[in-house]
């Protein structure tokens, strides 16, 4: 039996039964990281060793019963992610040198769940990007390859490194963060289920933030259950994180038998965009009949303000970002590039840190914010997020979700997309709006594309509604019996 | 007469408005559980949330949210119930995550009212324009090393409410006491200790001058003063630099400006030159601030007395002069000392041995009013003797000289020492015959008409009795004796 | 609107990130056609829309005031680039 190419809920259960241990399973996990994240470069630290001890309290969890469904489980962590001890860079050559002496809310939770780390997984520097080529560790290679090709393919970003960790089988399950889409697009580029929940449901405390009013965190797995496992102990409520929803967490893995039946699931015209390919299209068009066969109800919607969403996004996401980023002056932490005085190590230092997508948005973020053109820009951007927000709530009135694809292609190729900034943002069309409006969306893996690759659909529901975005996605689940593998994986 | 100065083009009005900023009393920061206290080793009371690291995230502190509340409730403010949180962006070194959490558009306190009182005893009221919470910066060194600055982040975070005033303020002794005006509404209230000397109070001044009838002219900013007299030397001095350049024939440039107080003049702050561009924006780390109506109920109705309403509650239940009663509201502290001694007795005589005798002998010993020269139980029992005539005023301030002195009581001190008041008229009229009957030439020159000579006459008697004859029984045996 | 090249640099200045020459250029091109981009929301009318900054939809919460953080000077410390003491070290600032 292979310890690699297993789902979460069964390795959980094979532990449980005493099949094999935690230390058995992460040693295989771990020789396999060594042997293809050299190629893939899916992690930008390895913790073979902490892994290792890790599972060896999670086998004694086990023996002494005191086990819980994720003791045991080996993880891939976005680098976003601090982790006390372990060095936490989020892909960004100005936080090469740090090491967390705290740990972030999301991931104590996963340990104290008795989950093993096997590693800090890649992204796009500051989570900002579509394709993880703006990581300051060098890109992720997604594992999946175009039928008959080997050239190298973006795994998505900006939760790339994790993407491709899991799908790969380096990793069972991992942990992402979703700002615009970071979870469900590169979900849906290398095969895997991902689930941004609502804003509030995972605490952002100790993740590196990128846009504080988007960020949120989620898991990434092979399957829908196994995203329900994990999101199950990454949520809840959080005193250290002031948008931290005060709610109890449902039992996601009980939502997933319940079916579509009688449920309403809304399809946005503005979704269907001039040009979408007609694999994207036929793809959603069998996600709609998938869900109709299973004795849901499909609704025509609208939601007119979608097409407005990306445009939002780029003034939003830069501006909190320009003033987030703005720690990161070679003072109390990080690199630091000395100057002749305050200001200018702070400009060399910052120049030397951040790469030039990083750049490219701080510099936007600082624009739009800026004496002036605050009203024309960032004022304009919080109105027209009210009206995309109003158009989810208008239409939450009809429907219990929403079904979109994840995104607007297959993935690309490293090096393709990259003309000007605005071709990559297109990425998130899809993705961004549920962001921006802080309702829950999952993307699913559905179907191949004609080049082989994997394509996702995206279900969207109500706020904190994640028990009926569950219950869809695993009906679409069920229906597309997604079973493929990409090309390059452990065995 | 209004303050006004004299320039070559004749006479000029200053305007000026204080941004007051407050140190929060709180046992922790604004936004994060480190303590909030004075001092502390070296970035000792600082928080990951405090010095930005990465993933921190701000949690606020319901104190500090009240004590605001009851800072907007003293300065008789609106108290807005819904307000938010901004970040004001900018980089410095001891600013940890490059922005500084403020309220921009929707403070937390808005319109408001202070009364002052100037030397001449005239009334002025000063309009506030708006409190806000923000949180304080760490502080930076820059004599601890040859060739670096040093920071410590101790203060970073530490709640401070940012007191704007309306431009009302017109000299610079309105300047000063609208200052301390503040300053003793902050400490009745107990929001702020109001400590200038270790920064938990300080003063951006704005200043301008004008000619009669003329509306606002351009205004200077002087930063962070941080004594009631410097704040009254910076106005005066920025009012008279901004004449001379407008008379030159200059513009004043509206700018950021620092008193130098060892040369009495203000000067530009080069290193705020370059013009900031902020960058206000609503703190998406935090929601909004919303208060119920309840919350802020509770806090009104446990809200302490304040200065302006005691002191005229002293004048009518004590009956003492609105002058008296100024200084003895001056601190809550000898106000409340005060009411200790006064309750039951006469209020007057209370307040006049308090702002007397008492004042002077806490001063002249160096001792406070948490920690007086004479108790007020004591300082009562000696009002006492005082009032059912044991001794008369005379012997009371020996008494309390004693008592400063030995701490011994008034009551023992009398009896010990045998300094009972003489109400025996047979043993005056004797005192008195005997003095009339020594000073012949004296009672002669008095027949003739010199009146004054009177009080020789009850100087001597008194004397003779070793100062414990009744002053009036005194008196009218002496009138009595002289025909 | 559209950024000239001076834009860029104060903005730049503004955002403490050094740019040279070759680079001024490169930004202004990208940073149009980003703005370009969201001039699209110049056809939205968005008259009575009050703003809205965030996802979550809730109140407040106030934390108790009580000390439980701090006493961690060394921690603080620990990632500095540069300190002397129990201080965090910069370049001399002159004032
Ligand atoms: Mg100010
Ligand atoms: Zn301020």
């Amino acid at each position: 039996m292979s310890l690699l190419n297993l789902t979460i809920a069964q390795a959980g259960a094979a532990l449980a039964a005493k099949k094999f241990s935690a230390v058995e399973l992460t040693a295989a996990h771990n020789a396999a990281i060594a042997a293809l994240n050299p190629r893939l470069n899916a992690y930008i630290t390895t913790t073979p060793a902490l892994a290792l001890a890790q599972a060896q309290a999670a086998d004694a969890r086990i023996a002494a019963g005191t086990a819980g469904p994720l003791t045991g489980i080996p993880l891939a962590i976005k680098d976003l992610f601090c982790t006390a001890g372990v060095r936490t860079t989020a892909a960004s050559k100005i936080l090469e040198p740090f090491v967390p002496p705290y740990e972030s809310t999301v991931t104590r939770q996963l340990l104290e769940a008795g989950t093993i780390c096997l590693g800090k997984a890649n992204l796009d520097e500051f989570a900002m990007g579509s394709s993880n080529i703006t990581s300051g560790y060098g890109p992720v290679e997604n594992p999946w390859k175009r039928n008959g090709s080997d050239a190298k393919l973006v795994p998505g970003g900006s939760s790339g490194g994790s993407a491709a960790a899991v799908a790969a089988r380096l990793a069972l399950g991992a942990t992402g963060t979703d700002t615009g889409g970071s979870i469900r697009q590169p979900a849906s580029f290398t095969g895997l289920a991902g689930i941004k929940p609502t804003y509030g449901r995972c605490s952002r405390y100790g993740i590196v933030a990128f846009a504080s009013s988007l960020d949120q965190a989620g898991p990434m797995a092979r399957t829908v259950e196994d995203c329900a496992i994990l999101l199950g102990a990454m949520s809840g409520f959080d005193p250290h994180d002031s948008t931290s929803a005060e709610r109890a967490v449902p039992d996601f893995g009980a939502a997933l038998g319940r079916g579509v039946k009688g449920l309403r699931i809304g399809i946005p015209a503005e979704y269907r965009m001039d040009g979408m390919s007609g694999e994207i299209s036929a793809l959603w068009e069998k996600g709609v009949a998938w869900l109709r066969e299973q004795g849901a109800e499909i609704v025509d919607i609208s939601l007119p303000h979608t097409k407005y969403g990306l445009a939002v996004y780029y003034i939003v996401a830069p501006a909190e970002a320009s003033s987030n980023l703005a720690r990161y002056d070679g003072v109390r932490f990080g690199a630091r590039v000395d100057g002749e005085d305050l200001i200018d190590m702070y400009e060399r230092t910052r120049a030397a840190g951040f790469g030039s997508e990083v750049k490219r948005r701080i510099m936007i973020g600082t624009y739009v914010l800026s004496h002036g053109y605050y009203d024309a820009y960032y004022l304009k951007a919080q109105k027209v997020r009210n009206l995309i927000l109003r158009d989810f709530n208008n239409a939450f009135e009809k429907v219990d979700a929403i079904l979109t694809p994840t995104a607007p292609s297959a993935a690309f190729g490293l090096g393709e997309k990259m003309d000007d900034p605005v071709t990559m943002y297109l990425n998130d069309v899809f993705t961004v709006p549920a962001s921006l409006a802080g309702v829950p969306a999952m993307s699913i893996p559905a179907g191949l594309s004609a080049e082989g690759l994997p394509l996702g659909l995206q279900v969207i529901g109500k706020h904190f509604d994640e028990e009926t975005v569950f219950a869809v996605s695993a009906a679409l689940e069920r229906a597309a019996g997604f079973t493929a593998m990409p090309s390059v994986r452990a065995e | 007469m209004a303050y006004s100065l004299e320039g070559k083009t004749g006479t000029w009005e200053v305007v000026c408005g204080l941004e007051i900023h407050a140190q929060v009393i709180s046992e922790s920061k604004l936004f994060s559980g480190a303590s909030a206290t004075y001092g502390g080793a070296p970035n000792a009371h600082v928080s990951f949330v405090d010095a930005g690291f990465p993933g921190m995230l701000p949690v606020i502190n319901r104190e500090c949210v009240a004590q605001a509340v009851r800072t907007g409730l003293g300065l008789k403010a609106q108290i807005n119930l819904v307000s938010r949180f901004d970040r004001k962006n900018y980089f410095y070194a001891d600013l940890p995550n490059g922005y500084q959490i403020s309220q921009f558009d929707h403070p937390i306190v808005g319109t408001g009212d202070v009364e002052i009182e100037l030397q001449d005893g005239t009334i002025k009221h000063i309009g506030i324009t708006r409190l806000h919470l923000e949180q304080d910066a760490g502080k930076s060194m820059h004599d601890q090393h040859a060739s670096k600055s040093v920071i410590d982040l101790n203060r970073a975070g530490v709640a401070l409410m940012e007191i704007v005033s309306e431009p009302d303020i017109r000299s610079p002794e309105e300047a000063g006491a609208y200052l301390r005006k503040i300053r003793q509404i902050l400490r009745y209230l107990g929001t702020c200790d109001g400590n200038m000397e270790e920064g938990s109070m300080r003063a951006d001044v704005n200043v301008s001058v004008r000619k009669a009838g003329e509306d606002f002219r351009t205004r200077c900013e002087i930063k962070n003063v941080n004594s009631v007299r410097f704040v009254m030397h910076a106005v005066e001095a920025e009012a008279l630099r901004q004449i001379e350049v407008w008379e030159s024939g200059g513009e004043v440039r509206q700018e950021t400006r620092l008193y130098d107080p060892a040369r009495g003049e203000t000067r530009s702050m080069r290193s705020k030159e370059d013009a900031h561009d902020y960058r206000y924006f609503p703190e998406p780390d935090l929601l909004p601030l919303v208060l119920e109506e309840e919350f802020v109920a509770g806090l009104k109705a446990k809200l302490p007395e304040l200065p302006d309403e005691k002191r005229r509650r002293f004048c009518d239940e004590y009956a003492i002069p609105f002058y008296d009663a100024g200084v003895l509201v001056a601190e809550q502290a000898t106000a409340d000392f005060y009411e200790r001694v006064a309750k039951g007795r006469d209020a007057r005589l209370a307040a006049n041995w308090i702002s007397g005798d008492f004042f002077a002998a806490m001063n002249r010993t160096g001792r406070s009013i948490e920690n007086p020269p004479v108790s007020g139980a004591a300082l009562g029992e000696l009002i006492d003797l005082i009032s059912d005539k044991t001794i008369n005023g005379r012997i009371a301030k020996d008494v309390f000289e004693e008592m400063v002195e030995t701490g011994a009581m008034p009551g023992a001190i009398v009896e010990a020492k045998g300094l009972r008041q003489v109400t025996d008229t047979s043993a005056i009229d004797a005192a008195v015959a005997q003095v009339l009957a020594a000073n012949p030439d004296k009672v002669a020159e008095y027949k003739s008409g010199k009146d004054k000579l009177f009080g020789f006459f009850v100087g001597q008697v008194m004397k003779a009795m070793q100062g414990k004859g009744n002053p009036a029984l005194v008196n009218e045996a002496v009138k009595a004796q002289l025909g | 609107m559209s950024l000239d090249s001076a834009t860029v640099r104060r903005i730049a200045k503004l955002a403490r990130i050094r740019v040279d020459d070759a680079e001024v250029g490169v930004l202004q091109t990208e940073l149009n056609a980003i703005l370009g981009y969201v001039d699209q929301l110049n056809e939205v009318n968005v008259e009575g829309v009050a703003p809205l900054s965030g996802g979550a939809q809730m109140a407040m919460r106030l934390r108790e005031d009580t000390v439980t953080d701090g006493e961690q000077a060394e921690n603080i410390l620990a990632n500095a680039p540069d300190r002397v003491g129990q201080f965090f070290a910069v370049p001399k600032v002159v004032e």
